[in-house]
């Protein structure tokens, strides 16, 4: 049986109060819901606050470069497909700096469960807008209002035909819980963009500004595989905004089409050196 | 060597250049000579003028040198620009379709487009009838060329077969009656029939890397390394290695340091411009300690450069690329056999140390083609140094990852093992992997990673010498430039003189003080090197206080040739 105390207790860099910490409890109840055992899980992140999970997360973990979470996921998934493999990341983190493997990921479609931390600002570099900042926000780079159009990162995904697509919520533990155990379990690419308010740097969405809009989607509305009704939905932001599973695609994911993986995992596949014999054949 | 031919192809891109080349290549092969066959060509996928050169010998040859003996004109352009560069040689040109001004005995027509629209009734076959008359000039048999013909085309049918055969007899047979004096270089066909190859140094690097149990491969395609990448994805089914086309560089090394992370054995290939992307996940790889091995061909720089041509110009790039200090293992072969091992060996030493480890070649080795001996696999160890299960089970304390040992090698375990957790960090770090931002911690760590390059400095290779020991001229030279230089030195002793190769495959670190006795008996020490600023003898300096005497530096975009290395010795004054 694992336990919530099996993936550890930890002394955080985060400050108090941060939207993580609710991010932090739901990964690790969604791992002892699902009955993973701490050395069968990797979790991969790149550069922020939130990519500093992998070290208050007692399993295994690389926390790598700026922007770069998905690469080394997808490398290391594909070495062993039998890890349960998490990308840990931030707004800035993944749809800016790390944009290009977004989109590339989503088309690769690895079984990789991708949690941003959703907070619409810059929180390590002390509070410049991000990717998903709202037009409007003053900060000390943006000092007239960002008027660069924010990125809405579901209507994005869906628009690549993401395999599973949803949103949760920071200060909602139980929900998004339940939204990361079955993104988990959905086999291939799945996407869970998370509101988490900075308390340090984002004046204006708060847990208040969220607490008074959010609200959890009765996902019995639609098919979940309808993309222009996801895509519809992924639109609504404003007074009311929407939390839960946006879109589901079932599809072949990228390790079902490598028939290599069939007979076990690719870094258990004893070298062939002997084979080359019959290349060299064919030069002479 | 009696037989010293040279046959330059040349054309424009699209015209099946490639083809005729490889093909006559493979064709003498197959009759008994050494060959060396190199490309010139153009970044864009038709027209422009290319050539390709074929060198035959009865001796082993690893160079191309300036003559031309056998021009094979397939656009007006080769003789425009190649006539002048035949002192007694022929060219062989369809008149019909090329507009030849000149009038000289040494022009051969032989109505190509003629004979294929007779014989096969398409003019798509006049390569096929080049080819022929190619053979027939040299007074060689047809068979061998026919039996490469069937090979070529066995996908597409016999009827292609035949028609192309069936060309190649009719050009054959046309030069035999129309030219009966044409065998003026005739060549006997060589006695030696040894079953060499005939390999180009991007595919040597691809065997042996398969050799080495390559199992994961994330690249970008980028001239000239892309052949490697293409070589290991024909093969990746047979050898259950999984190849991945990454969005870009920067993506390509990530995967492969992830996929390094979680055990399996993985590469990528790349130019100059793409591990520019790359520089930063070296860096990660440097800090995390994992293993990847980096084949990075280099063409000319800066920027695309000269995306098609040869260059020397990113050692010192190599050397010093990514933030901060790490230890990392350069590798440059200078053949076809030191691409195998030497690939093989560097995915041992990456795994062995936990470092980047590079293959540095350049677009010269990458693309000629070069006849020797089939390579020994059973010459290649897999040694993965990895923790075992049953290792960790009996394991007595919590798994560190960055654990501090005498000698700066942590032991390496895998994600999914159990019993143990990995945790790899780009943050400076404590001995479990987690961010540790202490001074005391980050001098213990640094030094820990250091301390791999001074133990690898001992284990690794010295340089070799070609020639004499203790020559009084010492030509030094790394990689690619092998072949030209070893053909220097031979000419050179023919002539009396006293002059040996030191050549440089293993680059960083340099053993020092084994590097300094090779040069304790020369009095002039030459470098040679494809770029402008002497780079390969900046380090040399650096690593181990030898200052050598001279360069010799080659940089618009083209290989050495042996002539112009002894011209620019003469120029010196060192001969």
């Amino acid at each position: 049986m694992v336990s919530i105390e099996d993936y550890g207790n930890f002394e955080t860099a985060w400050c108090p109060s941060c939207g993580n910490f609710g991010i932090l409890k739901a990964i690790k109840q969604a791992l002892v819901n699902l009955g993973r055992s701490p050395h069968e899980v990797l979790v991969a992140s790149g550069i922020g606050q939130s990519s500093k999970t992998p070290h208050y997360l007692n399993c295994n973990g690389f926390n790598g470069l700026h922007g770069r979470s998905l690469p080394p996921a997808t490398g290391a998934k594909i070495a062993n497909h039998e890890l349960t493999v998490i990308a840990v990341t931030g707004d800035g983190d993944c749809y800016g700096e790390g944009g290009n493997h977004f989109l590339h990921t989503v088309r690769r479609n690895p079984d990789i469960t991708m949690i941003v931390h959703d907070n619409q600002i810059y929180g390590l570099t002390k509070g410049q807008a991000s990717p998903t900042s709202e037009i409007g926000m003053k900060t000390k780079v943006q000092t007239h209002g960002v008027f660069n159009m924010p990125l809405n990162p579901l209507s994005m995904a869906i628009s690549l035909d993401c395999s599973f697509v949803a949103r949760g919520y920071a200060g909602k533990v139980s929900h998004l819980t339940s939204l990361i155990e079955k993104a988990i379990s959905h086999k291939g690419l799945s996407l869970v963009d998370v509101l988490q308010p900075c308390v340090s740097f984002n004046k204006l969405n708060t847990f208040k500004w969220y607490s008074e809009r959010v609200y959890e989607m009765d996902d019995t509305g639609y098919e979940l595989d309808d993309r222009v009704k996801a895509f519809e939905r992924s639109m609504e932001w404003g007074e009311k905004i929407p939390l839960g599973v946006f879109y589901v695609n079932e599809k072949p994911s990228f390790e079902d089409y490598l028939d290599v993986l069939k007979s076990g995992p690719l870094y258990k596949n004893p070298p062939a050196t002997e084979k080359v014999n019959e290349l060299m054949d064919g030069f002479i | 060597m009696t037989i010293d031919l040279n046959i330059k192809v040349g054309g424009a891109a699209g015209q099946g250049l490639q083809t005729t080349g490889i093909a006559l290549a493979k064709t003498l092969k197959k009759s008994g000579f050494h060959i060396f066959a190199t490309q010139y060509y153009f970044s864009r996928v038709r027209g422009g003028h290319n050539t390709f050169k074929i060198r035959i010998s009865d001796s082993p040859i690893a160079a191309m040198n300036e003559n031309v003996d056998l021009l094979l004109a397939l656009d007006s352009e080769s003789i425009d620009r190649h006539l002048s560069e035949l002192s007694d040689g022929v060219v062989v040109v369809d008149a019909d379709v090329v507009k030849v001004n000149s009038s000289s005995e040494s022009i051969f027509h032989v109505p190509m487009l003629e004979i294929a629209k007779e014989v096969c009734g398409d003019k798509i076959y006049s390569n096929s009838v080049s080819m022929g008359a190619v053979i027939g000039l040299l007074c060689l048999d047809m068979s061998n060329l026919e039996g490469i013909l069937k090979a070529s085309f066995k996908k597409k049918g016999e009827e292609i077969i035949q028609k192309n055969i069936n060309a190649a007899r009719a050009g054959y047979d046309y030069v035999k009656t129309n030219y009966p004096g044409g065998c003026k270089f005739s060549v006997n066909e060589s006695g030696e029939k040894e079953k060499l190859m005939l390999i180009s140094g991007n595919e040597a690097v691809g065997l042996g890397a398969l050799a080495a149990g390559v199992q994961f491969l994330a690249a970008y395609p980028m001239t000239p390394s892309t052949g490697v990448m293409t070589y290991v994805a024909a093969n990746a089914d047979k050898f259950n290695v999984v190849v991945e086309q990454a969005e870009d560089e920067i993506a390509a090394l990530n995967m492969v340091l992830g996929a390094s992370y979680a055990g399996a054995r993985s590469m990528t290939t790349t130019s100059g411009g793409g591990f520019a992307l790359m520089t930063e996940a070296l860096g990660l790889a440097g800090m995390t300690e994992t293993p990847a091995v980096i084949f990075l061909c280099q063409r000319p720089g800066p920027a695309t450069g000269l995306p098609t041509m040869t260059e020397q110009g990113d050692l010192q790039f190599v050397l010093t690329a990514a933030q901060g200090e790490f230890p990392r293992c350069i590798l440059a072969p200078g053949t076809p056999e030191e691409c195998f091992y030497l690939t093989a060996e560097a995915f041992n030493i990456a795994d062995k140390y936990q470092i980047p480890v590079f293959v540095l070649s350049d677009q010269y080795l990458a693309d000629s083609l070069f006849t020797c001996k089939r390579f020994d696999p059973s010459k290649i160890t897999v040694e993965r140094h990895l923790l075992s299960d049953s290792e960790l089970r009996t394991k007595k304390e919590d798994y560190k990852r960055y654990k501090i040992t005498p000698l700066g090698i942590s032991p390496r375990a895998l994600p999914g093992q159990e019993g143990v957790l990995v945790l790899s960090d780009s943050d400076e770090h404590d001995e479990f992997g987690h961010i540790c931002e202490d001074a005391e911690n980050r001098i213990k760590m640094n030094d820990k990673r250091m301390k791999k390059l001074e133990l690898l400095r001992d284990e690794i290779s010295v340089a070799k010498i070609y020639g004499d020991l203790d020559a009084a001229i010492s030509l030094v030279g790394w990689g690619s430039t092998y072949g030209p230089l070893a053909e220097v030195v031979d000419i050179l002793k023919a002539q009396g003189k006293s002059v040996n190769l030191v050549h440089f495959t293993h680059i960083h670190p340099l053993p020092v003080e084994a590097t300094r006795k090779l040069f304790s008996k020369a009095k002039k020490t030459v470098c040679v090197e494809n770029n402008s600023t002497g780079q390969f003898a900046h380090h040399l300096k650096l690593e181990t206080d030898v200052k050598l005497t001279e360069t010799i530096l080659r940089y618009d975009g083209k290989p050495f040739s042996p002539e112009f290395i002894i011209a620019a010795l003469k120029e010196k004054e060192v001969i």
